[in-house]
């Protein structure tokens, strides 16, 4: 068997131009009076995928969901589930289930009967369905609560049994919204890498919609992050972390520093820009701005290295000032006052336990970088 | 607070309750008097209950009063359930304000005002008044007092539950039927028991509204009593006491039941 990275790896098939979308969206917008939800969408999305919608609260991510499961109709443009249309049929004949953000247990049964309810709805036989029942407990790791009410089970609990009473009936689309959001931290990472096991365990297409950014790149094939009813960028996390096509996808996603500047020469692949900042030299994703063009340059702190003396050949190093420290034990984020006056961020992984002299405040540093540490963005 | 038991604690408390009971008490030890006179006390009997079983007119007061209480409180419990549903699932439609404005006024409305209107309307529409024109008007008034009761139950459910429902292959009514329903069942039961108590009790709207033959109990007590208290209507008070009694008993008994057995089957799983 084939371990889960290997599948993961060779899986892409939003590359191959002839691969059939199992989920399209066309041209799809969404208003509530006077309100734009989803503005002009198009969107696949691919079997067995596990795709993330991503973006702050309002962005039409919910909207998005919801009228895949059918409790929203488009106000313009269609949706394909598997070539079908599924324009005017109701979410109880969709072959989609959704976990709710609220989990939306009955709290009048209890977890088994809650499980078996879309089962029992479509009139499956007893027998079959108390296998899959205990299958699903078993899937979900509750067997010992079958008999309890919602009301007696713990957050990550009620959680699981959402969990299992949509994929009870072996939807080929589980559409899940916010699942993690009432989690802490630590159940919310484990349950992280359950649910990705989960999805290849049945082949299933997930779509999820996340506003945590951390939680979407670790469980994600591929990401669209979203931004007033359009969508910013689409792409795998590496993508869209490294890559981004715009400031809106890089300020999303993680921490970045963004330098104005003008650009005044490209070339290769890079350009170059001039602002108050300093001049800076930088990849591009696909054209070069044109020359004279405002121009943005975006840079990850963890791709800057903090030094005490100007490091050579390097493609870009700036002076600085240290303004504030932050140790969070994995790595220290140094806030650096440039001479320009503008703050940045620079982040030193702590590989060793003790240094013998740190860098410390008010110290005149420089920072350095690579070309290709950092993009150059043109809006 | 000590919780401890003081002097001025207890008095208030026994105060209290002699304030509101102390009246039911009588009525129910002067239903057992042998005199005919209800304030002199001549010893133990029970001949009242027998002469008021004996006394075809009250019966049938009794007989008219519970008919027009179930199904008055039934039909407002339908009507008035759909009501605050609409009231609450429906955000916005116009005239929303309006409507459950509409729906609070009979609550204020004073007795006579309603009874007073519904008459001439059933005597402008030349409805003879009766068993039937009663039952309306209780279902009228009633039906506020459930939409009330079971909007403020809606208000805090979780309509993502009647959308997972759907999403697990409900129809809206089925939806309806196999989660909101049981969900908010408790309220809806309430709101019953308010429309039958209120319907039970009623004495000015069904004044307005009765005719002949469609006597309620409350109409023959206060008739009855025009012409000289007797024994028996404190027996006939007895009785309706007892009733309420035990339904009150058994509605909290049922409720302590089911939490009791909830807890146990967590219990044995765990």
């Amino acid at each position: 068997m084939p371990s889960l990275g290997s599948i993961r790896r060779s899986f892409t098939p939003w590359e191959d131009a002839g691969a059939k979308p199992y989920i399209s969206f066309k041209n799809v917008t969404k208003r509530f009076g006077d309100f734009t939800a989803v503005d002009n969408l198009s969107l696949d999305v691919y079997e067995r995928e596990f795709f993330s919608l991503l973006g702050p609260s309002g962005c039409g991510k919910t909207t998005l969901l919801r009228m895949l499961a059918g409790f929203e109709e488009p106000t313009e443009g269609e949706l394909y589930l598997d070539g079908q249309p599924l324009k005017g049929v109701p979410p109880h004949k969709r072959p989609v289930n959704m976990m709710f953000q609220s989990y939306a247990l009955f709290p009048h049964m209890n977890v088994a009967d809650n499980i078996a309810f879309g089962l029992r709805q479509d009139g499956m036989e007893k027998s079959a369905r108390e296998e899959r029942v205990a299958q699903m407990l078993k899937l979900v790791k509750l067997e010992e609560f079958a008999r309890r009410k919602p009301h007696q089970l713990s957050g990550g609990q009620r959680q699981r049994v959402a969990l299992a009473r949509s994929v009870a009936k072996r939807p080929k689309l589980l559409i899940l919204d916010e699942p993690l959001g009432a989690l802490d931290k630590k159940l919310r990472e484990e349950t992280q890498f359950e649910l990705m096991d989960l999805q290849q365990q049945l082949g299933l297409t997930f779509m999820i919609v996340t506003h945590d950014q951390e939680e979407a790149m670790t469980m994600s094939d591929r990401i669209a992050v979203m931004d007033k009813g359009i969508i910013a960028q689409t792409g795998t996390p590496a993508e869209i972390y490294e890559a981004p096509n715009s400031r809106y996808v890089a300020d999303f996603i993680g921490s970045v520093n963004i330098l104005e500047g003008k650009v005044v020469s490209s070339g290769d692949g890079h350009v170059e820009i001039d602002g108050p900042d300093g001049k800076f030299v930088g990849a591009v994703r696909s054209h070069a701005p044109a020359d004279g063009a405002t121009a943005w340059f975006a840079i990850r702190p963890e791709k800057m290295r903090v030094s005490r003396e100007k490091p050579d050949g390097v493609d870009n190093a700036i002076k600085g000032e240290v303004w504030d420290i932050g140790y969070l034990g994995d790595m220290t984020i140094v806030n650096i006052r440039l001479e320009s006056g503008k703050v940045v961020q620079a982040a030193m992984i702590n590989q060793s336990r003790i240094v013998d002299d740190p860098i410390g405040y008010d110290e005149h540093i420089w920072l350095s970088f690579s070309a290709d540490a950092g993009v150059v963005l043109d809006r | 607070m000590t919780g401890r038991w003081s002097w001025f604690n207890i008095s208030s408390v026994v105060f209290g309750f002699a304030f509101l009971y102390l009246p039911i008490v009588l009525l129910v030890i002067y239903s057992f008097n042998e005199s005919r006179l209800v304030t002199v006390w001549a010893g133990f009997s029970t001949k009242w209950y027998g002469e008021l079983f004996r006394d075809q007119s009250m019966l049938n007061a009794a007989w008219v009063t519970l008919r027009v209480g179930l199904l008055s409180a039934t039909v407002a419990t339908v009507l008035g359930t759909l009501a605050a549903v609409s009231l609450v699932r429906i955000s916005r439609f116009r005239g929303r304000t309006l409507f459950t404005g509409m729906v609070y006024a009979p609550l204020v409305m004073p007795d006579v005002i309603t009874g007073l209107s519904l008459l001439l309307l059933f005597v402008s529409i030349n409805f003879d008044r009766g068993f039937w024109t009663v039952t309306l008007a209780h279902i009228t008034f009633s039906l506020c007092f459930v939409a009330v009761v079971v909007q403020s139950r809606l208000v805090t459910f979780d309509l993502s539950l009647e959308e997972a429902a759907q999403d697990l292959g409900c129809t809206p009514f089925q939806a309806f039927m196999k989660v909101t329903l049981p969900v908010i069942l408790p309220a809806v039961v309430s709101g019953w028991m308010l429309a039958f108590t209120l319907s039970l009790d009623d004495l000015v709207i069904a004044s307005f509204t009765s005719g002949p033959g469609a006597t309620t109990l409350p109409m023959k007590i206060y008739s009855q009593v025009r012409l000289g208290v007797t024994p028996k209507i404190n027996a006939v008070c007895t009785i309706l006491i007892a009733l309420v009694t035990t339904g009150v008993l058994i509605a909290s008994i049922m409720n302590k039941r089911r939490a009791m057995l909830d807890a146990r089957a967590a219990r044995e799983m765990s």
